[in-house]
């Protein structure tokens, strides 16, 4: 019975019902929504990084395992140092750039590149001849437009657009190394080397070698561990920043479950009285409350899971280049939890208040 | 044997305003017989709705002794006396106080369900076949008019069989018809279940229809009139 009052006062009052209830569902789809496009981008990071075809990745050694984005912070003159090294196929010197606000452009020697990955795919055009000629991929020639022999102004450069690739491989954008080096006064630095060995089967054995001769210069890591570095945990900066999402959910929760809850209980005033005096418990008063905010979260979590439904195939249709999102159903309850947490704290002062209040000043409540 | 459904000596009530002290009831005297149709008059102030919410366990005596239905009101703790809502009191108000969200026979089923009983008790259907309210189940309060309300909330405090129906100003809201209407349905309940009805009103018409009547003034009860 309790539990039908719970519904019956929801119903009753159900454009509240619903306007707090989209508050909670647009908490859960933010917290989801990061979550997704977090993990789309370390995924698509991830997937371009494999599909270059290396077996081996040098970077920094910085003596810590996080992810790190930092341009040019390996001297180029490694490159040809390692590509000597025994059973090394081929080295090629990466310098990655970050151009607008998640999209990064990739300097690299074309030519030694297509040796180490087996060839870019053009869909158009062809590959680079002079030093401001620019490559880009499909998904983002397709999201902005582009076609080849356009000029594209990116970095406050002009560059000439002359050939549409296949994604998967590389940055969104790929332009001659030296050029990239120079604009960004990186002057013969990278910020990876990517090996290709004679035998991808040796990549642990010469993970350790390398690591043993480059030791203060450069980390080694085998293309298995250097893709697995691509989750949230392993970036600081991701990490806190969903967090800190997470805390304004939970705050904005609270505040929206509080702020319902509380003038339910001033408008519910004699309603209460009335309980009262049928014989309910200060404690059922507050189970009622309670109810109501878990409904609440509840329905806020499910419409939470829809809007995040359609924000994906919203960003996916806007911006399938620059924001490559997920889903991450594994955080649903996770999200749901918060909701719910918020929800629970928004309806203990209010569900105490009621719980509190006289029988006899409620009952002649107006 | 003594067969006093209430049992009140001396009963005084203190609210304390402020620096002021308002004394609502100055000693009270009143004995209610088992099955007793006892009718509670007097002026606004007098003091009977202290009375009746004392006996209805919603305030506590400030001094004197309350025994309703063997049990000694002083003595109780707030949740004991939360308790003795459930199973000893059936409240009816002049503003009828169903709740808005809810149909009749949910409004029923609740207060059933906080007393913590499972099915309506034997010969409630033939309450509610008195009370007229049996097609009217399904309605919510908006869709009934007063006395519609009104019996629904006497069903309401029936349900769980108490020992006391303590009605305040049963007919305060209603028109002489419906005022009628749900006098005699009192007095019916009274004579053919034998209920203890307790009634507060300042309508001598109203009070005529119980089997006694005491009077209340300035927190005293002057007469008794059987």
């Amino acid at each position: 019975m309790i539990n039908k009052l719970v519904l019956e006062n929801l119903k009753h009052r159900w454009v509240r019902t619903l306007l707090s209830a989209l508050v909670v569902g647009v908490q859960v789809m933010s917290i989801l929504t990061l979550i997704g496009l977090s993990r789309g981008m370390l995924q698509d990071s991830a997937n371009r990084t494999k599909g270059t075809g290396a077996d081996i990745v040098l970077r920094p050694d910085t003596g810590h395992g996080t992810l790190s984005f930092s341009s040019g912070q390996v001297k180029e003159s490694f490159v040809p140092y390692v590509a000597k090294l025994p059973h090394v196929r081929q080295a090629v010197g990466v310098l990655t750039q970050a151009v607008e606000l998640i999209t990064s452009m990739n300097g690299v020697n074309f030519d030694e590149f297509q040796k180490i990955s087996g060839g870019l795919r053009f869909l158009s055009g062809g590959p680079p001849q002079g030093p401001d000629d620019l490559l880009v991929d499909e998904a983002y020639a397709r999201q902005h437009r582009l076609h080849v022999g356009q000029t594209v102004k990116l970095l406050n450069h002009d560059w000439h657009l002359v050939g549409i690739v296949q994604g998967g491989m590389l940055a969104r954008f790929i332009v001659p190394l030296t050029t990239l080096q120079d604009l960004t006064s990186n002057s013969k630095r990278v910020s990876q080397i990517l090996v290709k060995l004679d035998n991808p089967s040796l990549a642990d054995r010469e993970v350790a070698e390398f690591n043993e001769k480059l030791k203060g210069n450069l980390q080694a890591i085998s293309m298995a561990d250097f893709l697995s570095l691509f989750n949230i945990n392993n970036i600081p900066q991701l990490k806190a920043f969903i967090a800190v999402i997470t805390a304004l959910a939970v705050v904005v929760g609270f505040l929206v479950v509080f702020l319902s809850m509380y003038t339910a209980v001033v408008e519910r005033t004699r309603e209460i009285g009335i309980l009262k005096a049928l014989g309910a418990k200060p404690w059922t008063v507050v189970d009622i409350l309670v109810r109501e905010a878990v409904v609440l979260a509840l329905i806020g979590c499910a419409l939470g899971i829809v809007l995040t439904i359609i924000a994906k195939a919203a960003i996916l249709a806007i911006a399938p280049a620059s924001l490559p999102v997920t889903d991450a159903p594994d955080w649903w309850p996770i999200a749901a939890a918060i909701a719910l947490g918020g929800a629970l704290l928004g309806a203990i002062y209010p569900g105490l208040k009621a719980a509190r209040q006289d029988a006899i000043e409620a009952l002649s409540y107006e | 044997m003594n067969t006093a459904m209430i049992q009140v000596r001396g009963l005084r009530k203190t609210y304390h305003t402020g620096d002021v002290d308002v004394h609502a009831l100055r000693g009270v005297d009143l004995e209610v017989q088992r099955g007793e149709f006892l009718a509670v008059m007097g002026p606004s102030g007098s003091g009977k709705s202290t009375l009746f919410h004392i006996l209805g366990g919603l305030a506590p005596p400030t001094d004197g002794h309350v025994f309703v239905d063997g049990l000694d009101l002083r003595a109780l703790t707030e949740s004991e006396r939360t308790e003795m809502r459930q199973r000893k009191i059936g409240f009816v108000f002049q503003k009828y106080n169903l709740l808005p969200t809810l149909t009749a026979r949910d409004n029923i089923a609740l207060a059933q369900a906080l007393g913590k009983r499972k099915s309506w008790p034997e010969g409630f259907n033939e309450i509610l076949d008195l009370l007229g309210i049996k097609q009217r189940l399904r309605h919510k309060p908006r869709a009934m008019s007063g006395g519609e309300q009104q019996r629904v909330a006497i069903a309401r405090a029936l349900v769980n069989q108490p020992a006391i129906l303590l009605a305040d100003e049963p007919t305060g809201n209603l028109d002489t018809e419906n005022s009628d209407l749900v006098l005699n349905l009192l007095r019916d309940l009274n004579k053919r279940t034998g209920q203890t009805i307790l009634m507060i009103t300042h309508n001598p018409e109203a009070a005529a229809f119980a089997d006694r009547m005491v009077t209340m003034r300035d927190g005293r009860i002057l007469t008794s009139d059987s």
